[in-house]
């Protein structure tokens, strides 16, 4: 009940090829979140999931049939749009039973359902108001319920949480995870939020102008990046990238050492640099170091630290974990 | 702009330009409606007077409604305008929304040749007009006027809603198809309501254009039985004596179902930007 498989999916918008051979599988109950810079494609491949969006290549398959030519009401999935997108003129009610009344269930199936929804998400007091009566964060909880009321096969999210301030993002992410748990229903994400992906994935698709770089688990990525992509794109502060030449090493083209991997000493280590710039964030402290031909470097320390801007400090590489790129940017393991 | 809002001296300032502009634009409503009200000396006398004990009449009035059949003529003129400006509303929605909504080839052409009609005035092919009429048997019948209206008001309706229809939201529509709403009830139930303050100012466009028309009821509907107010009160202007109470009064009366036609569609605009949108 509710997996999923591309197989070789491709997009095209006139000219302009926009998903360029995309095969996944989801499995059911798994919770996987789409990343990748924006205008990667990841949008318009929940698009053609959801089937609001012909593919011009490949087939998508929905619990193992082929869904091509399925209508997207038939398809057996709910998706969650970023602008929220209820229906203005319904209430949150009407909004959230609309989708079973075009299928034609029982009323009494509906309400059951409904009320099922609405306890799940606390909407008891707003049932009656239209969505211009809700504050963001309670339109999109409406949105949520009208998808959790269809009971799909599939959850499909886009974006859920990008118009939504600091605070209620969290909250909401919490939400969502607590229904990927009680519902146990397979669900698909996407965002440009790292934290939201890290935390909510079982899996993680990170995808590049219309190609998928890499797919695993959040550890898998973090510990595991396949190619300069995928390093780069993962973690934050990013991985910082040297030029293997610069600090004498012939194994690699280039180097990729995440910023908290790296310590100070004003001893020795792998680089030396000048102190340029000092970022305050309590639990860490951000140090970025000019060190010249290499660049310039991010190091993450925990807990507070103080630095002189312009004094000379080496920065130590942590061994075990640095990462070595080829010509071609895969990774030499 | 928050200080030009608050302050006094500007917001008199919009005030006296706004109450100017009405006056201007409102004074030649205001001296036919006058005058119709006069005598026919008075009128040539004090055109600007208010009609007073003395030069109060109602004579133009009851040589409009005795002359002629005026009510004939207005209930051909609310029926024209109406049902084309239905027409007009219905078909320009829907081209638009396609025009707007769906990828397919020739889009933009399309888009383009609906659009010619807003730069090619319909009137350069008034005899091409009167000839398919003549050949079709609809000369002197209201269908005539209706089918020409509808295809004048059409560019300017589908240019300006395709605009509109743009901005509605894509996620909109797309969570009603996974609703399984039909591409129609996506088009009346969720775009429509949207646009409606779009809708309103092209319903405004396009009705009083039609209302005040006298080209096409002269060439294409002449006849007694499907003259329009505005072909009717002509009878009044001669080319040696002009009835100007008649006139007066027939203009009068002619105003009236425009507005009360305007008064509809401005309400309906201030509901459509009042009205709750996506987010
Ligand atoms: N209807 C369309 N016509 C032409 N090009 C389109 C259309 N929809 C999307 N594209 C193009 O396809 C590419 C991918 O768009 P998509 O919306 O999937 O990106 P995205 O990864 O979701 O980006 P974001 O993170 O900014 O939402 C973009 O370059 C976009 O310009
Ligand atoms: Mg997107």
């Amino acid at each position: 009940m509710g997996s999923l498989a591309l197989r070789n999916i491709t997009k095209s918008f006139g000219k302009v090829d926009v998903i360029k051979g995309v095969d996944l599988d989801v499995e059911d109950g798994e919770f996987v979140i789409f990343v990748g810079p924006s205008g990667c494609g990841k949008s318009t491949l929940l698009r053609i999931i959801a089937g609001l969006e012909d593919a011009s290549g490949g087939s998508v398959e929905i619990d193992g049939d082929a869904v091509n030519a399925t209508p997207p009401s038939k398809r057996g999935i709910a998706m969650v749009f970023q602008t929220y997108a209820l229906y203005p003129h319904l209430t949150v009610k009407d909004n959230m039973s609309l989708g079973l009344k075009q299928a034609k269930r029982p009323p009494a199936q509906i309400a059951e359902r409904v009320d099922l929804a609405t306890k799940m998400l606390s909407l008891e007091p707003y049932l009656e108001r239209r969505p211009a009566e809700l504050s963001g964060g309670q339109r999109q909880r409406v949105a949520i319920g009208r998808a959790v009321v269809r009971k799909p096969k599939l959850f499909l999210f886009d974006e859920p949480l990008s118009n939504l301030d600091a605070a209620l993002r969290v909250n909401t992410r919490l939400e969502i995870a607590r229904l990927h748990r009680e519902l146990s229903a397979t669900m698909i994400y996407v965002t440009h939020d790292q934290t939201e992906a890290m935390t909510l994935a079982d899996r993680i698709v990170v995808l590049n102008a219309g190609r998928i770089e890499q797919i695993g688990t959040p550890m898998e990525l973090y510990n595991d990046p396949a190619n300069l992509f995928v390093a780069g794109f993962i973690g934050s502060p990013q991985m910082n990238f040297v030029e293997a030449s610069a600090i004498g090493r012939e194994d690699a083209r280039t180097i990729g050492i995440r910023p908290e991997h790296i310590s100070v000493s004003t001893t020795g280590g792998d680089l030396k640099g000048r102190v340029s710039h000092v970022e305050h964030l309590g639990a860490d402290t951000n140090v970025y170091l000019d060190c010249g031909r290499a660049g310039l470097l991010c190091i993450r320390l925990f807990g507070e630290h103080q630095f002189e801007i312009d004094s000379e400090i080496h920065a130590r590489f942590d061994e075990g974990r640095i990462y070595r790129f080829d010509d071609k940017g895969d990774i030499i393991r | 702009m928050s200080t030009a809002r608050h302050s006094p001296f500007h917001s008199a300032a919009a005030h006296a330009i706004l109450i100017l502009y009405t006056i201007i634009a409102l004074f030649p409503v205001f001296v036919i409606v006058v005058n119709a009200f006069k005598s026919r000396k008075a009128i040539f006398r004090e055109p600007l007077a208010l009609p007073d004990a003395e030069s109060f009449s109602l004579i133009g009035f009851e040589t409009v409604l005795k002359q002629g059949d005026f009510l004939l003529y207005f209930q051909n003129s609310l029926i024209v305008t109406v049902v084309s400006l239905f027409l007009v509303l219905l078909f320009g929605a829907m081209a638009a929304f396609a025009l707007s909504e769906y990828r397919f080839k020739g889009n933009t052409l399309m888009g383009l040749y609906l659009a010619l009609g807003i730069m090619i005035p319909i009137r350069l092919g008034t005899v091409a007009i009167l000839q398919m009429m003549v050949a079709s048997g609809l000369v002197n019948t209201r269908t005539a006027l209706i089918l020409v209206y509808t295809a004048q008001g059409l560019p300017l309706a589908i240019f300006i809603l395709s605009e509109f229809m743009r901005q509605v939201s894509d996620d909109l529509k797309n969570a009603g198809r996974i609703d399984g709403l039909s591409e129609y009830r996506i088009f009346f139930r969720l775009v429509l309501p949207l646009v409606r303050p779009a809708m309103a100012t092209v319903a405004v466009f396009t009705m009083i254009p039609i209302w005040n028309d006298l080209w096409f009821p002269l060439i294409l509907a002449p006849a007694e039985e499907t003259k329009t107010i505005t072909l009717g009160a002509q009878v009044f202007i001669g080319q040696f004596v002009t009835n100007w109470n008649a006139v007066l009064a027939a203009l009068s009366l002619a105003i009236l179902p425009v507005l009360v036609l305007y008064l509809i569609f401005s309400r309906q605009l201030i509901r459509g930007i009042t009205s709750g949108a996506v987010k």
